[in-house]
């Protein structure tokens, strides 16, 4: 039987599309994957991502722990704020991509990704040392987001809380949200402006609703899964099973930005990743662009010069850009901007171009 | 979910129109809003010879890629030239717009094999 979020009750009302998404009946979609692109692009929408896992460290050996865990350096985050960060494995290759939220000195809260969530727990517990509690509390949380240009006007008819105060990767918790109480993190996946709101998992339904009613003059709809991932494939926001995986490093999947290799903590991986630091990566990841008509997917091979050179690791038809577009994971020596590759769809070899990401950038 | 009882039916949502000693095929509708916004169609040239339950293209929606089966054999005659530019008619009308090709089939009788408008409803119903 597929797990079910909070809000799966509701999905029906909103005339949601249901799907199997890595054990999980979420809605891919709610009216029309372009339309909910679109809301977000230029108004707001909202998504049940409940799925997420959530974590609790708390002790005083919390941030010894995590620095030995996590690639980025978490020393340097401040009570109140987000961090992006990675797990890897000893050979680099990578166990989950993760926000951690610092919420006081010895208290953290993790949110990993859905289908990682009991790999990344048993990992995080199979190297727990001294004084550490960790606590998986996915099944109590409830987690929306409300992304857009829109969002901060939308969201704060239900609150006293000053949310233009909360800067991006900040968060404040204990908010009232129509009398719900939540977390209001200013972080997001779709390469807009926008929220993640968390809550007890039995307010969901209130707090969607409550959202959505908000929301209403302003056009926000709610969203699925296929427009979450074509926003966040055009921001190249990387997704776990695709641009990361057991066997493709944080490196290579061009997220360097995250991996601390001179932070003052040892952590696992961390001899690996300095050294792809310093010498490069035989493949990376890069932005292509088809030139011929056909879209690239998932899983399709790359070729140079009559040589395989790599895989599409996610393709599609931008909505906001309108053009075949998808991010790769090739050879590094064809990774140059203008290099021109071909993609082999359905036997045919067809002409594309490497380009720069992120494809999309929201304007300041 | 719109199902004209004058066209036929295959097993692979795609619907045939018998026009004289052609046919012309199409998808369904409930296809087109299990696909969601059609984003590419790809079609075969004219003059290709395409074989019944075999592939003879594919249409593309924002999140995946799906077959087009032959729901008859014969000999393709016309391409529907105006999806290219349009694919989104997949979407506002499957029946008339997105017909995708016309065929001179090699057997008419082969029509025979296909679902009508009611047992086509049917197989859907029942998932």
């Amino acid at each position: 039987m597929l797990k079910r979020t909070p809000l799966f009750a509701v999905y029906e009302r909103y005339g949601a599309k249901t799907i199997d998404f890595g054990g999980w009946e979420l809605p891919v979609q709610f009216s029309s994957i372009k339309e909910e692109h679109e809301a977000v692009r230029t108004r707001a929408g909202l998504f049940d991502v409940s799925h997420m896992g959530e974590f609790v460290v708390k002790g005083n050996d919390s941030l010894s722990f995590l620095q030995k865990m996590m690639t980025n350096d978490v020393a340097k985050l401040k009570d109140g704020r987000a961090q992006y960060t990675l797990m890897c494995y000893e050979d680099g290759g990578t166990v989950d991509d993760l926000l951690i939220y610092k919420k006081a000195e010895g208290h953290y809260l993790l949110v990993v990704n859905a289908a990682n969530i009991e790999k990344d727990f048993a990992w995080l517990n199979e190297h727990l040392v001294g004084d550490v509690e960790l606590a998986n509390i996915s099944q109590e949380i409830a987690q929306l987001a409300l992304q857009g240009p829109l969002a901060e006007q939308v969201l704060q008819k239900l609150t006293n809380t000053e949310l233009s105060a909360i800067r991006f990767f900040s968060f404040q918790d204990e908010v009232s949200m129509n009398g719900i109480k939540t977390l209001v993190s200013r972080t997001g996946y779709t390469g807009e402006d926008g929220f993640e709101i968390y809550c007890r998992a039995e307010d969901a339904i209130a707090l969607w609703e409550a959202i959505l009613e908000a929301g209403k003059e302003e056009g926000v709809l709610p969203c699925g899964l296929g427009a979450r991932d074509t926003l966040r494939f055009e921001a190249a926001l990387p997704l776990y099973g695709q641009e990361l995986s057991k066997d493709i490093t944080p490196i290579e999947a061009g997220l360097g930005f995250a991996v601390k290799t001179n932070k003052d903590a040892d952590f696992i991986g961390k001899d690996v990743l300095k050294k792809q630091k310093e010498e490069g990566t035989a493949r990376k990841l890069a932005g292509i662009e088809m030139m011929d008509k056909g879209i690239p997917r998932h899983g399709y091979k790359v070729f140079a010069n009559g040589e395989e050179i790599g895989f599409i690791t996610t393709g599609t038809q931008s909505p906001t850009l309108k053009k075949n577009i998808g991010l790769a994971l090739i050879k590094s020596e064809f990774t140059e901007v203008n290099t021109e590759v071909e993609i082999e769809i359905r036997g045919k070899r067809l002409k594309a171009k490497v380009v720069t990401t992120p494809f999309y950038k929201r304007a300041k | 979910m719109n199902t004209p009882k004058e066209l036929r039916y295959s097993e692979e949502h795609e619907w045939v129109r018998v026009e004289g000693d052609k046919v012309r095929i199409g998808i369904t509708d409930f296809a087109q809003s299990e696909l969601g916004d059609i984003v590419f169609v790809e079609l075969p040239e004219v003059g290709t010879e395409i074989t019944a339950n075999e592939p003879f293209g594919s249409v593309e929606s924002v999140k995946t890629v799906s077959e087009l089966y032959a729901p008859i054999s014969g000999k393709v005659v016309e391409v529907n030239e105006a999806l290219n530019d349009n694919p989104e008619y997949v979407n506002e009308s499957p029946y008339e717009k997105a017909w995708m090709i016309v065929v001179e089939p090699s057997d008419m009788s082969e029509i025979d094999n296909l679902l009508t408008a009611e047992q086509y409803e049917a197989m859907v119903k029942e998932g």
